[in-house]
């Protein structure tokens, strides 16, 4: 008999994947499988693990509290908030040389960047360029929007308000003389933060675009005027700014401040003693934080970090184990309905 | 008093109240107040035949439809949130984003509710705008209206085969005695016609019925929803009182047959109706999983308030700790900081809009979605689609697929669920002979075999007469044979198509004589007739045409099933297929007669041109209907069941037709061609107490009294006298013994059966039997007694013709579906309202009971007898259970409990012991149940065992219980589609069941399950993470990611592969699922979803959120690592470990899977890259910035694999250790096809025939762990361990073996 050709529209599709019958790959974790995989991950680990290690051993940081609480710190004085303009001088030492590039870094602790509320406390469109919102600045810039006078703020908000403005100078002790070590200011800050997110106004010369409006509250100048020696880093793409502009993740954090890179410095800082000349400006006590600087140099994984060595060496000596544990276990259980 | 005028309106409106609610309503015709107002109206209080069952108005349902979704604790919730995000102080995010998913889950639901309603609206339309004929004065007839126009207190009538509009007081029918045939199926599913009486005193007899004289008044009862029952009198105008009851209403819903047309007058109308008030709205079901789940959702709201105050708390602590104002902390607009209380009173809020994922509100998305997808696999399955039907599974309840996985409890219906509804005369036993009936067995079997050639357009010229039977000269013609295959797939076709008639389709009429006895039958015709004696072959077909109430009709006034009723009393349920019934109730002009190649009787075979117009098998698959008669002797024969049908179609196949029955005379033509016309003395009804009926006759040729009796062996064997015929040899004296041993393989074999006797009664003894009969129907008191006792007078000393075997034939594969389902651990209980004996029966049949069960049998006349009995029953099992010999075996203690004592069981203060003793039975038979007792037994072991149950029937007599069940499942058959409407679910076949519950309730289920803990993990892992960060960020409601970002998190990214898993993922194959029912039973209970479960995943997802946090945290300490930098890896870790997570979880991976894990993965990091592409977005550049730092990777590679490698150890350890049952059957599927095969068959052969008992999840003897030695050798060895062990069971088996086998080995054959 001929089977029914036009079959029924009622019919339901006999396909594989309306009957769910598709071909599937059915993985059964059971020991057996799983050790080889072990052992794999367990030896990669290791391996990745002493790799990290030995690399991160190989980076120098040098860290240098400059907070001034204690009476015996060179900043005791300056850390009293009411003194201005205050400079202290800190001195140390290095053993060896201190490979470069050499990144210099402040650091502030117990500083909350990441505060929901000071965060979303600016503008994009001033930082932009956008004249537009220089007149009339975006409302979660409250209270740093306006002035009393109801002048708006630019730039306005809370993050551009607190901008870190210690100023740091490096000097290498050669023979009891001074001999500065020349900073790079250039290029710490993210590429496309100088290039793309942040744009001065394309009014010039730049000052005229922050007519009618008032700098922040805590700045000693108006935002065009940021960078005195360089005329170019001004504005909202100076880089020190940008640095600040982008929030530090957690309350402990540093801060590219610069790069030693040129001079006689660019194969980093010999042996020696130096003096780091501090323009003690940023209040701290309101949370009691702390200030520091940091000299590092980094590797092909950034900055020095024994954690993540740390952590390969155990979990990848942790799998080697289980992988051991599955061995026994397999040996037990391998055929449990013949006992 | 004017129309407008307020208080009036109140007035009339508690009238009407007041009228409504009467005890007594009386009401008069309509017709002398035909054309006023409607002020004017006599019965306008009352309400009309219009039926409404929508939930909605076009106006209304938008606020209706929101009031009823703020029901749902979830939408208020999110809704809340929502307005929380737009309150200043405290919002976490843009509040205009956080409107979106609520709105978009609020107006979904909303348009899926206005789709139903919709459809009942078109439902309830199509209803009312049927047509009938309303009396109209002005044009003083009959006028054609809808049934919405219909009124109480008007006058309608109803034709042949239509359908009774509202219920009406019967007053005069085209039948000159006043009565109306009416058929109830679409009530209560009882496919016999009932008799109704005009009533009686009123315009009756008068051959033209005048409405208009109608001035009584008629006073009636509350509605109410008693079927049986109907209290109402007419009060003529000379205030002459007639009572009536329910044998002059004519129901709502029933059909007229065999009466050409009845007029009634509405006393109830539309909702009033018996059959609407017997309609109680369908339960809104939420599926136990749902429940459970809402739970957990509770679970999950106290853990989000404990976060909340911890993000409080810690927010005012660290508030508390700064000393001064910090340049960070940011004032209000006019330069104040909030104090540090205030201040974390309102991050508490900030937190709860935060970390509002925790609550899922994509999860009741997701598992409508997951449920629409495993609907979608659940109607395609090839498997559950029933060719002869052209009909799918159809699921109408659309959430509660996966409780389909966690059934313990079946009630099952018998007749048309269990069985087919067709009584076949199977064999027969004349005078201790036994005759088999070998070809009607084969023509049995012939026929049951699935047709799947090509539909044959039938279309033959009748075939020569023929007389008597030849077989061999039909066998030995080719051409013939091919005939008779079509004519087979003719009549197999018309049997399933709806059979339009009450037990005629050609499988029931067509009976194919033994040989052995036609020739027996021949000799005796012609020795009966010559020597006037009767020889007892002669005689037990006279008695089986004779003994029985079978009416004759003839051809014009046949019956036949309209489908044009399209279940009216369902109509809260949305008429799937409506169209389908309407385009059905065209076909029925296709009228067309059964072919048969075959002539049974000796008349010969003439094609009645009127009855064949050739069918036509149109599209829509409808199959025409066909005409019940035998076109060969024009009869048609109205039986009160079918048993009497089979039987009456039985003496025809051998030449005795019954012609016509009259009160007083029977007409039985003998295949001699001689027509004998019996006096018919008196008929001994049927009662249940005697078992038995008699038909007293007086013999045409040897003017003897005769009694034929058939009945119950059991109460016909008592009651013998001598053998019959003194004359015949000595060996015929085991004529009784060899009966009763025939009848007793019939029993086995599941067959009803029946004895037939004989009694010749003396002139005298018939006077002084007739004299007391009489007597007896005078009486007064005790008159129902009276009659019985003079029937047990005069049924004595029967003397035994013999038995016949009827069966009602089991549908395809109900044994094995029923057996399969009992290893599933399930209970089958089976409501029916059959008797006892049939019952048990079929129970025996389909394996309900099996031989070696411990039977109860519980039937009782009292309370008080009943408690004794079922408290010595439940000490008894109790001791039985207690017994240390029965430890390891389940007691299959089977129950059989008749109506009335069920009734008495379910009464309060049994109840409670009936349910403890029903526990502790593996199966229940419940007989003689009506309707609402169906409902009744499935409610009390619903709430009081607290059990998933399901109900299936196919009637509309199961409807009350399908609705009270969790499940309820409608079997589309010979029955109407009552049960389909009512149901959630709808199948064609029983043996569908067992795929349905097995393979696709269990893979709903699990998938659901785990789907939801994975959603409950997923968020809670995703979610902590940013509560990990408060710790860090002075709880300050910071998150380290872009909003967006985290919206598209659970939008795109991890949205699609749990909805993907709940639907596709297949832990174990179709094919092991029905190989091995034990696995059904991980889904039971508790299932895979429990407590337990979803605590272990939470643990999980705060260990993973906890590992995907602190590693990159400390990776990134005390470094220039800015916020969106940071959030950057912890995205990533967490995708990366969510979506590896699912597919440690995921069982099978198809193409589908591949393609969905990897795209979500891809598309992740597309979305993610283009996100941070964009300028005025704050992570900008982010993620391609981490993308170049290779410790990017490194932190991703250690986080998963820390974050996995508990749960990737947990599940190894497991399925190495202690495999359960699903991972030993998905060992099992990993073997090739044929061993798998080879291995489920002997496992089964060795569980079969009831031999292993066990007592809880035996586990498979499954070739765990043996993947590479799956060889036939280890399953050999395997398997001879489990024949040890079910060896062992069976010892204990044979103790409870307690119904012995009085026949066995038993050789029927």
């Amino acid at each position: 008999m001929v089977k029914e050709e036009n079959e029924s529209p009622n019919r339901p599709d006999n396909t594989a994947f309306t009957q769910q019958r598709l071909p599937a790959w059915q993985p059964m974790l059971s020991a057996g499988i799983v050790i080889p995989g072990f052992v794999l991950i367990g030896l990669a680990f290791i391996g990745i693990g002493v790799a990290l290690l030995i690399t991160s051993r190989n980076i120098q940081v040098l860290e240098l509290d400059y907070t001034g609480t204690e009476q015996n710190s060179p900043c005791f004085q300056c850390s009293d908030p009411d003194k201005q303009n205050c400079v202290c001088t800190l001195q140390f030492s290095i053993n060896r040389l201190f490979e470069g590039p050499v990144f210099f870094y402040y650091g502030l602790s117990n500083y909350f960047q990441n505060y929901r509320r000071y965060g979303v406390s600016r503008d994009d469109g001033q930082l932009y360029g956008d004249l537009s919102y220089f007149k009339e600045p975006y409302d979660q810039c409250e209270p740093y929007r306006y002035d009393r006078n109801k002048r708006p703020i630019v730039p306005c908000g809370s993050v551009v308000n607190s901008l870190f403005n210690d100023t740091f100078r490096l000097f290498q002790i050669v023979n009891g003389q001074q001999k500065e070590v020349p900073l790079d200011g250039k290029g710490i800050a993210w590429w496309t933060d100088y290039n793309i997110k942040f744009r001065n106004p394309t009014v010039t010369p730049l000052r005229n675009a922050f007519n009618g409006t008032v700098k922040p509250l805590f700045w000693p100048r108006p935002a065009y005027e940021l960078d005195t020696s360089d005329p170019a880093n001004n504005g909202f793409i100076n880089q020190d700014f940008l640095v600040w502009m982008r929030r530090a993740a957690l309350p402990d954090f540093r801060k590219l401040y610069r790069r030693i890179t040129e001079g006689d410095y660019t194969n980093g800082l010999p042996a020696g003693n130096y003096s780091l000349e501090i323009a003690y400006n940023y209040p701290v006590l309101s949370f009691n934080g702390r200030k520091m600087v940091v000299f590092s140099n980094v590797s092909w994984m950034g900055g020095k970090n024994e954690f993540l060595g740390i952590a390969y060496l155990v979990i990848g000596t942790l799998c080697v184990v289980m992988s051991v544990v599955m061995l026994i276990v397999y040996a037990k259980f391998k055929f449990p309905e013949e006992e | 008093m004017a129309w407008w005028n307020p208080l009036a309106l109140i007035r009339d409106a508690l009238t009407g109240q007041r009228v409504r609610e009467n005890d007594l309503r009386h009401l008069v015709s309509n017709l002398p107040y035909e054309g006023l107002g409607k002020k004017k109206q006599p019965n306008r209080y009352l309400p009309g035949n219009a039926i409404k069952t929508t939930k909605y108005t076009l106006l209304l349902f938008i606020p209706l439809n929101l009031f009823e979704q703020f029901h749902r604790l979830a939408n208020i919730y999110f809704v809340g949130l929502a307005i929380l995000n737009f309150v200043p102080v405290v919002n976490a995010f843009e509040p205009e984003v956080a409107l979106i998913p609520i709105c978009v889950i609020l107006s979904l639901t909303a348009l899926k509710d206005a789709w139903e309603d919709f459809r009942r609206y078109q439902s309830d339309k199509k209803l009312n705008s049927l047509p009938c004929f309303i009396y109209s004065r002005k044009d003083k007839q009959f006028v054609e209206r809808r049934w919405k126009d219909v009124r109480v207190g008007d006058f309608v009538k109803v034709l042949c085969n239509e359908i009774v509009p509202a219920d009406l007081l019967l007053l005069h029918t085209s039948d000159h005695k006043g009565m109306c045939h009416i058929e109830t199926s679409n009530l209560d599913g009882e496919t016999n016609l009932k008799e109704r009486k005009v009533v009686p005193g009123l315009c009756a007899t008068e051959p033209n019925f005048e409405s208009e004289s109608f001035n009584s008044v008629v006073v009636c009862e509350r509605p109410n929803n008693n079927l049986n029952h109907f209290k109402c009198y007419v009060e003529k105008p000379n205030t002459e009182k007639v009572g009536a009851g329910i044998e002059s209403l004519l129901l709502r819903g029933c059909t007229v047959r065999n009466t050409d047309h009845a007029i009634g007058f509405v006393v109830y109308a539309g909702h009033e109706t018996k059959s609407m008030l017997n309609n109680n709205g369908p339960r809104y079901k939420r599926s136990k999983l749902e429940r459970k789940l809402n739970l957990d959702v509770i679970f999950c709201v106290i853990l989000l308030l404990a976060m909340c105050l911890v993000g409080a708390l810690g927010h005012f602590f660290w508030r508390q700790a700064l000393p001064g104002v910090p340049p960070y902390l940011v004032p209000d607009s006019n330069g104040h900081v909030d104090s540090p209380s205030l201040s974390s009173f309102y991050m508490f809020f900030s937190m709860i809009i935060l970390l509002q994922v925790l609550i899922p509100i994509s999860l009741y998305v997701s598992i409508e979605l997951v449920k629409i997808g495993q609907i979608f696999f659940i109607t395609h399955d090839i498997d559950l689609y029933d060719e002869e039907t052209d009909s799918r599974i159809q699921c109408k309840a659309l959430n509660i697929t996966e409780d389909l996985g966690q059934i313990e409890y079946i009630f099952s219906d018998k007749t048309g669920t269990l069985t087919e509804n067709k009584m076949v005369f199977r064999r027969c036993s004349v005078m201790g002979t036994e005759y088999p009936h070998k070809e009607n067995a084969i023509r049995l079997t012939v026929m049951d075999e699935p047709e799947s050639e090509e539909e044959v357009i039938y279309n033959q010229e009748p075939l020569p007469p023929q007389r008597g039977w030849s077989l061999d000269s039909e066998d030995s013609d080719p051409e013939g044979t091919q005939r008779r295959h079509e004519s087979r797939h003719k009549n197999k076709f018309a049997a399933n198509a709806q059979s339009n008639v009450a037990f005629s389709s050609p499988l029931e009429t067509e009976v194919i004589p033994d040989r052995k006895l036609l020739r027996r039958v021949s000799v005796a015709e012609s020795t009966s007739i010559s020597s006037q004696k009767m020889d007892p072959h002669f005689e037990f077909f006279l008695a089986l045409a004779i003994c029985n109430t079978v009416v004759v009709s003839m051809g014009t006034a046949q019956r036949r099933r309209t489908h044009d009723y399209p279940c009216s009393f369902q109509s809260t349920n949305p008429l799937d297929n409506f169209s389908n019934l309407l385009k059905q109730a065209g076909s029925l002009r296709n009228i067309f007669a059964p072919k048969r190649d075959r002539t049974l009787s000796d008349t010969s075979f003439k094609e009645d041109d009127r009855f064949n117009p050739f069918p036509k098998v149109d599209d829509s698959g409808v199959f025409p209907s066909h005409s019940q008669c035998d076109e060969s002797s024009g009869v048609c024969y109205e039986a009160e069941s079918p048993d009497e049908a089979a039987l009456v179609h039985a003496a025809k196949a051998y030449g005795f037709i019954l012609l016509s029955r009259t009160p007083d005379s029977v007409t039985v033509r003998l295949p001699s061609g001689r027509v004998l016309v019996f006096e018919v003395l008196d008929t001994l009804t049927f009662d249940s107490n005697r078992k038995r009926m008699s038909v007293l006759v007086r013999h045409p040729i040897t003017k003897e009294c005769v009694l034929y009796t058939k009945g119950a062996d059991y109460s016909i064997m008592e009651l013998l006298g001598a053998p019959y015929a003194e004359h015949l040899s000595g060996n015929q004296k085991n004529v009784v013994a060899d009966t009763q041993y025939h009848l007793d393989c019939y029993a086995k074999e599941g067959l009803r059966t029946l004895c037939f006797t004989k009694k010749v009664v003396s002139a005298k003894d018939y006077d002084v039997w007739s004299r007391s009969r009489q007597s007896a129907k005078a009486a007064i008191d005790g008159r129902e007694q009276l009659i019985m006792d003079t029937a047990v007078q005069l049924e004595t000393n029967l003397t035994l013709l013999g038995a016949t075997g009827i069966e009602d034939r089991l549908q395809e594969s109900v044994p094995d579906t029923i057996l399969t389902l009992r290893e599933a651990g399930i209970k089958v209980w089976v409501l029916t309202g059959d008797k006892p004996e049939t019952a048990v029966n079929i129970g025996y049949a389909c394996r309900l009971l099996e031989d070696e069960d411990l039977v109860i049998n519980m039937s009782c006349k009292n309370k008080l007898a009943c408690t004794s009995i079922l408290d010595s029953t439940l000490e008894e099992v109790r001791r039985y259970e207690n017994d240390p010999r029965n430890v390891d075996t389940t007691p299959d203690i089977s129950l059989v409990i008749d109506g009335r004592t069920l009734a008495m069981l379910l009464s309060k203060n049994l109840q409670g012991r009936f349910v403890e003793l029903a526990k502790r039975c593996r199966s229940v038979l419940c007989c003689r149940v009506t309707p609402l007792q169906k409902s009744g037994v499935v409610k009390l072991i619903r709430e009081k065992l607290r059990v998933m149950t399901l109900a299936i029937g196919d009637g509309a007599n199961d409807v009350n219980m399908i609705q009270a069940a969790d499940i309820g499942i409608g079997i589309s058959g010979q029955e109407g589609m009552q049960a389909v409407m009512a149901s959630d679910f709808a199948i064609s076949r029983f043996k569908h069941l067992k795929k349905l519950l097995l393979v696709h309730g269990h893979w709903c289920y699990t998938r659901l399950a785990n789907m939801i803990i994975y959603f409950f993990y997923k968020n809670l892992a995703n979610v902590n993470l940013l509560f990990w960060y408060q710790f860090y960020c002075g709880f300050t409601a910071t998150t380290m990611l872009d909003y967006w970002l985290l919206i598209f998190f659970n939008l795109f990214y991890t949205s699609v592969p749990p909805i993907m898993f709940g639907i596709m993922d297949k832990d174990v194959s179709a094919e092991v699922l029905l190989g091995v029912p034990e696995l059904y039973r991980t889904g039971q209970g508790a299932g895979e979803y429990s407590f337990c479960t979803f605590w272990v995943s939470m643990l999980d997802a705060f260990y993973q959120s906890l590992i995907c946090f602190f590693i990159p945290y400390l990776v990134y300490q005390d470094l220039d690592v800015d916020v969106f930098t940071f959030g950057m890896p912890l995205n990533a870790v967490s995708l990366i470990t969510i979506l590896l997570h699912l597919s440690i979880e995921i069982k099978a991976w198809t193409v589908v899977h591949w393609i969905i894990m990897l795209g979500s993965f891809a598309v992740s990091l597309i979305l993610t890259l283009l996100y941070t592409s964009c300028v005025t977005c704050n992570s900008y550049w982010t993620l391609q910035n981490q993308l170049t730092d290779p410790i990017f990777y490194l932190i991703c590679i250690i986080t998963t694999v820390v974050a996995l490698l508990p749960r990737y150890t947990f599940h190894v350890m497991r399925n190495s250790i202690n495999p359960s049952p699903i991972v030993q059957g998905r060992h099992l599927d990993r073997l090739d096809a044929s061993t798998k095969e080879a291995w489920i068959k002997e496992w089964r052969g060795y569980r079969g025939a009831g031999e292993v008992k066990r007592s809880k999840l035996s586990t498979p003897p499954s070739p765990s762990n043996s993947r590479t030695t799956a060889s036939a050798d280890f399953l050999g060895n395997d398997i001879t361990t489990w024949k040890s062990l079910s060896s062992g069971a069976l010892q204990h088996g044979a103790l409870s073996a307690r119904r012995e086998n009085p026949h066995s080995p038993l050789t029927c054959e």
